[in-house]
């Protein structure tokens, strides 16, 4: 197990130090500090990330996931995302996971017992993972369609303004059924975890 | 570059100084406080050479010195990683909540306009709520963290009523962001600024006064404060969720208690009354309604403002404190009971009539 | 001023989804294969949200909205099946919940 996240870690760090070696270029006049603090968030995203996979005690990787998230809004938020950052805090790390963490203490979930898989299977999703993610370098790399450079964004992107218009009048249909998909999901959560249907 | 990230790092600095030594301030008054209202003398023991200053000396010197040196104690089976964090991830939310809330009028030196709020957020009211709902971590940690089951059982109680009331506070805060029109903290202080009828200024409380009861009481539950404090039960939990620390550990937990006490109150003078508003205080001086006018140079103008934002949290901070030492605490399924059936529907009411009113408007007052 | 090159964040999201793949092959804790999904989740997430800036375009976000409600609540339905198994077979663990097996 840990063996797997250790190669992991390391075939990772090397490639996206190449990604960052490759297109950053050496540039000293303070453009870099934008690259200095992606690779700092990056790579504390990809630990964090591999600690939800590798620890064994269920709080630590709940944890590790919360760290994950909140990085993640960080991310969002150098990407002029900022009310998705917002929710991304308040919904993913402040109540869903509130929620995983909930569910640990319930069921009163220590340390998992060693993990008795079958022989192979660890070696099998080490191959898949690295399939996928080569694969995934390939097309990011070689992409199969034009890539528009965009420089500036516009003002005002990722405000709630925008976010709000673009909500209520193309994406309309779609907000209706989730709103009637989550009172489903209350209902159905609320009936489910229940004792007895008396 | 460097300018701007200086000032930046400045801004921070002072929000950061002044949640402290908010915090700081509140445990004395708090002490001595209670301590009028129980007609007693309260803390005065501990005095350099005799000086014993009203309690300063014991409540802000000896007693984080007792804090900081006592032994901490690690219960036995205890997740040592975990205990150690909970304090922590506790305190870190609700010192970095207060960022967002704007102590003053943007200032102007040389060429330079510089807000004066550490963070200026498009979207300040849902960072803000943001850190807030991060502080159910910290009690969840803390009760679990402790292998104990009292421990575990004040955590549990808290993080759920946590959880209850911050829906409560979410939907009495849509109330006033429809009312503005916007979620930039900033910007709704300075729309509280026009005059209604030509002398009534438009502090939020005259447009939202059930929106501002159900915020205050919301506001108090999520920091646990009494009446809602049974998470935290003296008399039936020893301490709740951090019965199993000491210590730094303990010291932290108390001062998440009162920079959260501090939270809330600036976010009540900021939504509901005026933030860093003085009535009739314009840019340039005092307009007062009746046609005189009192010109003021535009520093003064600034240190007023900043000086009643002020006031006003610490007169928000004076009032929940006063709530503890007078009201009883509510039971645990009162409480419950009281946010889902109380105050959810009241603040979903509250929703309903605003909109109503602000499309009957056509737009944000 | 230069931004980070999109190449770099589409990287990160696809790192992020392999270990979240990975963990749900390998780990046999039902709530831990959970997070793992919760992981590519947010992986994609990070993609849409990159794909967002390039293009100029709020759709990108608009779908992250989407993407994180259906999350929420398909976490709640699943954990609370998960409660439900529990109370049945007192295990978490992927390999003893076989209820469906002949």
């Amino acid at each position: 197990m840990i063996v797997l996240g250790l190669g992991l870690l390391v075939m990772l760090m090397i490639l996206s130090l190449a990604g960052v070696v490759v297109v950053g270029g050496i540039d000293l006049a303070g453009l870099n500090l934008g690259h200095v603090v992606f690779a700092l968030q990056a790579s504390l995203m990809i630990l964090s990330a591999l600690g939800v996979i590798v620890n064994r005690s269920p709080i630590r990787s709940a944890l590790s996931l919360v760290v994950t998230l909140f990085l993640l809004a960080v991310m969002f938020v150098s990407l002029d995302a900022h009310l998705v950052a917002m929710l991304q805090v308040i919904v993913y790390a402040g109540a869903i996971m509130v929620l995983f963490l909930f569910v640990i203490m319930l069921l009163n979930l220590h340390e998992d017992r060693p993990a008795m898989v079958r022989p192979g299977v660890r070696g099998f999703a080490g191959f898949v993972g690295t399939l996928f993610f080569l694969g995934a370098v390939h097309f990011v790399m070689h992409p199969l369609g034009a890539a528009p450079g965009a420089a500036t964004v516009p003002a005002g992107f990722g405000t709630i303004e925008q976010l709000a218009e673009q909500l209520f009048t193309r994406s309309l249909l779609a907000f209706e059924v989730t709103s009637i998909l989550l009172l489903v999901a209350i209902v159905g959560a609320v009936v489910l975890a229940k004792r007895k249907l008396a | 570059m460097g300018i701007e990230v200086g000032i930046a790092a400045i801004k921070a600095l002072i929000v950061i100084l002044m949640v402290l030594s908010l915090a700081g301030v509140l445990g004395w008054i708090e002490r001595k406080g209670s301590a009028l209202i129980q007609d007693r003398i309260g803390a005065n023991r501990a005095s350099i050479f005799g000086v014993a200053a009203a309690g300063l000396v014991n409540t802000l010197m000896a007693d984080p010195l007792k804090f900081l040196t006592k032994e901490d104690i690690l219960p036995v089976r205890a997740d040592r990683l975990l205990h150690t964090l909970a304090p922590c991830v506790n305190l870190f939310p609700v010192i970095v909540a207060f960022a967002a809330i704007p102590f003053g009028d943007a200032i102007t030196i040389g060429e330079r306009t510089v807000q004066l709020q550490a963070i200026p957020l498009n979207v300040g009211m849902l960072y803000v709520l943001a850190m807030m709902s991060l502080g159910v971590y910290g009690v969840v940690l803390g009760g679990w963290a402790s292998n104990d089951r009292l421990s575990l059982l004040g955590g549990i109680r808290g993080s759920a009523q946590m959880i209850s009331y911050e829906i409560g506070m979410g939907l009495s805060i849509v109330a006033m962001v429809m009312t503005f029109g916007t979620l930039d903290l900033q910007e709704m202080v300075r729309a509280q600024g026009h005059l209604i009828g030509g002398w009534l200024p438009a502090w939020g409380i005259l447009y939202q006064p059930l929106a501002f009861l159900i915020f205050l009481c919301t506001g108090i539950a999520e920091s646990k404060r009494v009446p809602f404090d049974l998470p935290e039960g003296e008399s039936e939990l020893v301490s709740g969720y951090f019965t199993e620390y000491s210590g730094i550990k303990y010291l932290m937990f108390f001062m998440t208690d009162f920079a959260e006490v501090a939270v809330v109150a600036g976010l009540v003078t900021t939504l509901f009354f005026g933030g860093w508003q003085v009535p009739y205080l314009m840019t340039d001086g005092f307009h007062f309604p009746g046609g005189g006018a009192l010109l003021v140079p535009r520093l003064l103008v600034v240190l007023l403002q900043v000086a009643a934002f002020m006031v006003k949290v610490l007169l928000f901070c004076w009032l929940q404190i006063l709530m503890r030492w007078t009201l009883p605490r509510l039971r645990y399924d009162q409480l419950m009971r009281f946010g889902w059936k109380g105050l959810l529907p009241l603040s979903l009411a509250n929703v309903l009539a605003t909109a109503t009113v602000v499309l009957a408007i056509g737009g944000p007052a | 001023m230069t931004l980070v090159p999109i190449q770099l964040y589409l990287i990160l999201g696809a790192v992020l989804f392999t270990i979240g793949a990975v963990g749900v092959l390998v780990r046999r804790n039902v709530i831990v294969i959970f997070m793992s999904i919760e992981l590519m989740l947010n992986a994609v997430n990070l993609v849409f949200v990159a794909f967002a800036r390039q293009l100029q375009s709020m759709e990108g976000q608009v779908t992250v909205f989407f993407v994180m409600t259906v999350a929420a609540a398909e976490a709640a339905v699943g954990l609370a099946i998960i409660i439900a198994a529990f109370r049945n077979r007192e295990t978490v663990n992927a390999d003893e919940l076989n209820f469906l097996r002949w």
